[in-house]
């Protein structure tokens, strides 16, 4: 309490200086995306134990998926992360009108990601090409094909939910850059939100030529 | 002797709303603590109707439907709610921090919605009693859990919720003790029982959020009817197990290596003598966090996994012995010529030490393929794990709480009827478990309703041995209780040791420390510094 005056606004009373805030929050993220990817580690598994049991069907079924919607859609959010990336770099340089323009950008590409998944999505609901018991479609030879589509909808399906709770993060950053909150010198929330956008989109690196591009 | 300090962080704020928002790591510790106790009450309250239905063959209180419901309750709300959290959230989170020198954990928000996140899996488990309630053991093994009537879905919903809390917890405990330790804390100049947090949040982290994914999968499977754990539609119900117990089986080591810290830290306090194989004791934590993720198949002997990965797995499981033998012994070493006080937590410690062995040991028997066919899903299997996790995390568990409670409340309990309660605990635990040893080995299967009437004067220990149990945490709570309020005064450190939590005064001042920590000797110095007690 008694040298409150060397201290800035930002720092939280448990730290003794910001670089002891900011190297803990980047560990704390760091182990957290450790969690998230986990997470997903388990559909992965999932997703090698049945493509290993059945080859000919993932196969067979993937040629249903939309690669060019599916690549365009890895480009677009390759491009967010670009955008986010750079949002990070303006603020580190104090130009707050860059990074609300950067941050609105890459919430654009999020919603341009989520539209063509959804256009994907409902061409596959109206086919029948739908999870587990309520798949309807005939059209692909091979054994339980969909067991092929369960993981899809589950992986993409999760991976979506990342995206919108992603958006949801990057519009509360936009307020808080809005308000002033950040400067050129404390910006670790921008920065961890690029850690966190940076690995929905690693993740999505990894579904696209697991159920897409499937040789 | 001593009064309490005027100002403390009980006292500073007052109110219900000064309690919910609180980000302070110590209230949050206590509000984890009341949380706990209740649903360890709950789930008590399951085990004691479980062996009164079990007091004679055929129907006692209840039907077999309900029976089935009161067992997977009882091991639900004991894992989830109780065990699991317990150790860290509650005594580790009020601990921690001081122990360390710090003035709070790395994250007190996210440590606050991560009671917020317990409270409302807790909630929702409850929901699932009151809507159909759940029958499938509490490990919801597929294909029945998908075939079963109930609430399967809500409650699997509330463990998937309750994973959060424990990961985040988990993630807040490795960045405080990263970062926020008071200068001249080196790694080796922690306290064990930091060590031992340190590796149940690595494993909190990394094994969680599979068992989150699991039961999202499960829950899929039951609502889309996924099909990837059903045999009819090309899954596989093996699969299900093997994901669930990737998580449950390093869970059982989240449960009992705070435990093994807090023992560390009570043999060494009630011994007076610094702890022996302090960096052994450190590192044997990381090899069983290390060896855990890789022995889950030992649960599946008699799924139908390959007889080279059973092999592989008997192998590997024999393996948790070595680091587990090595805190025993290292234990064993430091009473050796210390000036032992019996005071109640170090009752607590000893009777660790005598049933963590035969926990531990009896493992042993299951991780032989050979002896596991016979002994699979029988009581014997029952008695190994309440051995462990009675016997282990929960007796830890009330030697932590009895040795921190004067630090929490700054007020003793009465130490007669603490030493009184601590008996009973122990020997009616005793003569629950031990009766069911016997019975596993002579073929009683686990999970059934009624049996033999070979059976019938053991399942009668039994239970006379819960009711003995169910006295002495009746006990407990009364004198806890009435120490709160009429205990004496206990000074900042009334058993004399040398970790920092005892150097600020209790109940301790909101910001932890008069002021700044540094550290002046080591937590286990005994040798060279005679503590001071007042």
């Amino acid at each position: 309490m008694s040298h409150s005056k060397d201290r800035p606004s930002y720092l939280a009373h448990h730290f003794s200086d910001p670089a002891q805030q900011s190297d803990s929050a980047k560990l704390g993220m760091w182990i957290f995306i450790l969690t998230e990817i986990l997470l997903f580690g388990g559909l992965f598994v999932a997703y090698s134990i049945f493509r290993a049991w059945n080859p000919d069907m993932f196969y067979n079924a993937h040629k249903f998926l939309d690669v060019k919607m599916g690549g365009i859609n890895t480009v677009v959010l390759i491009t967010s992360s670009v955008t986010m990336a750079l949002s990070i770099r303006s603020m580190q340089l104090g130009r707050k009108k860059q990074t609300i323009g950067f941050l609105v950008a890459t919430l654009l590409f999020a919603a341009v990601f989520l539209v063509i998944k959804y256009l994907e999505y409902s061409h596959k609901f109206h086919l029948g090409q739908l999870p587990g018991k309520f798949y309807t479609f005939t059209g692909v030879k091979g054994n339980n094909p969909h067991i092929f589509f369960s993981i899809y909808f589950v992986m993409t399906g999760l991976h979506g939910v990342h995206v919108i709770a992603g958006m949801t993060v990057i519009v509360m950053m936009l307020v808080r850059t809005m308000r002033n909150r950040f400067s050129s010198e404390y910006y670790t929330p921008l920065e961890m939100t690029g850690l966190y956008w940076h690995l929905v989109d690693l993740i999505w690196i990894y579904l696209f030529p697991l159920l897409y591009l499937i040789g | 002797m001593s009064s309490m300090p005027e100002k403390n962080y009980l006292t500073e704020k007052r109110g219900l709303k000064s309690w919910l928002l609180t980000l302070d790591h110590k209230r949050i510790g206590v509000m984890y603590l009341i949380g706990i106790s209740i649903s360890f009450a709950l789930g008590g309250i399951f085990a004691l109707l479980i062996r009164l239905e079990l007091l004679n063959p055929g129907r006692d209180i209840v039907g077999a439907q309900t029976y089935n419901q009161l067992f997977t309750l009882h091991g639900a709300v004991m894992i989830f709610l109780f065990i699991i959290p317990g150790i860290p959230a509650a005594l580790g989170n009020f601990v921690l921090p001081l122990m360390l020198g710090a003035k709070d954990v790395a994250f007190p928000r996210l440590n606050l919605a991560s009671w917020y996140i317990y409270v409302f899996g807790a909630l929702l488990a409850v929901v699932s009693i009151f809507t159909g309630s759940v029958d499938t053991g509490w490990t919801f093994y597929t294909p029945y859990s998908t075939q079963t009537s109930g609430a399967v879905v809500t409650m699997t919903l509330a463990a998937f919720i309750l994973g959060f809390s424990s990961i985040f917890t988990g993630l807040n405990f490795i960045v405080t003790i990263h970062k926020l330790r008071a200068p001249g804390m080196t790694w080796f100049k922690m306290p064990l029982f930091v060590w031992s947090l340190y590796a149940t949040a690595i494993i909190q982290v990394l094994a969680t959020p599979v068992l989150g994914i699991t039961l999202v999968l499960l829950i899929l499977e039951r609502v889309l009817g996924m099909g990837i754990f059903d045999p009819a539609m090309g899954g596989d119900p093996v699969l299900f197990q093997h994901f669930f117990w990737f998580y449950s089986h390093p869970a059982v080591y989240i449960m009992i290596l705070p435990a093994m810290g807090i023992i560390s830290e009570l043999i060494s306090t009630f011994s007076h003598k610094r702890i022996f194989g302090y960096r052994a004791i450190a590192f044997s934590s990381f090899g069983i966090a290390f060896i855990s993720f890789l022995v889950w198949g030992h649960h599946m002997f008699t799924s139908g996994q390959s007889e080279l990965a059973s092999m592989i797995f008997s192998f590997l499981t024999f393996f948790v012995a070595i680091p587990s033998g090595i805190k025993v012994f290292n234990w064993l070493a430091t009473l050796y010529k210390g000036s032992i006080s019996l005071d109640t937590p170090m009752l607590y410690a000893l009777s660790f030490l005598f049933l963590f062995a035969i926990g531990g040991l009896t493992g042993m028997f299951l991780a032989t393929t050979a002896t596991d066919i016979h002994l699979h899903d029988t009581y014997f299997v029952v008695a190994h794990f309440h051995y462990v996790m009675f016997g282990g995390t929960v007796i830890a568990f009330l030697g932590g709480l009895h040795f921190w409670w004067p630090k929490i409340w700054g007020r003793m309990y009465n130490e007669n009827w603490a030493k009184i309660s601590a008996l009973l605990v122990f020997v009616g635990f005793n003569v629950t478990f031990i009766s069911q040893f016997i019975m596993g080995i002579k073929g009683m299967p686990r999970r059934y309703y009624t049996y033999l009437d070979q059976y019938h004067r053991m399942h009668g220990f039994s239970t006379i041995g819960s009711w003995i149990m169910g006295l002495g945490f009746f006990i407990m709570v009364v004198y806890l209780v009435h120490s709160i309020y009429k205990g004496r005064p206990a000074g900042s450190n009334p058993w004399g040791s040398l970790t920092m939590e005892w150097e600020t005064t209790s109940p301790p001042p909101t910001e932890n420390f008069a002021g700044d920590m540094k550290l002046t000797h080591g937590p286990y110095d005994y040798d060279k510094i005679v503590p001071r007690t007042d």
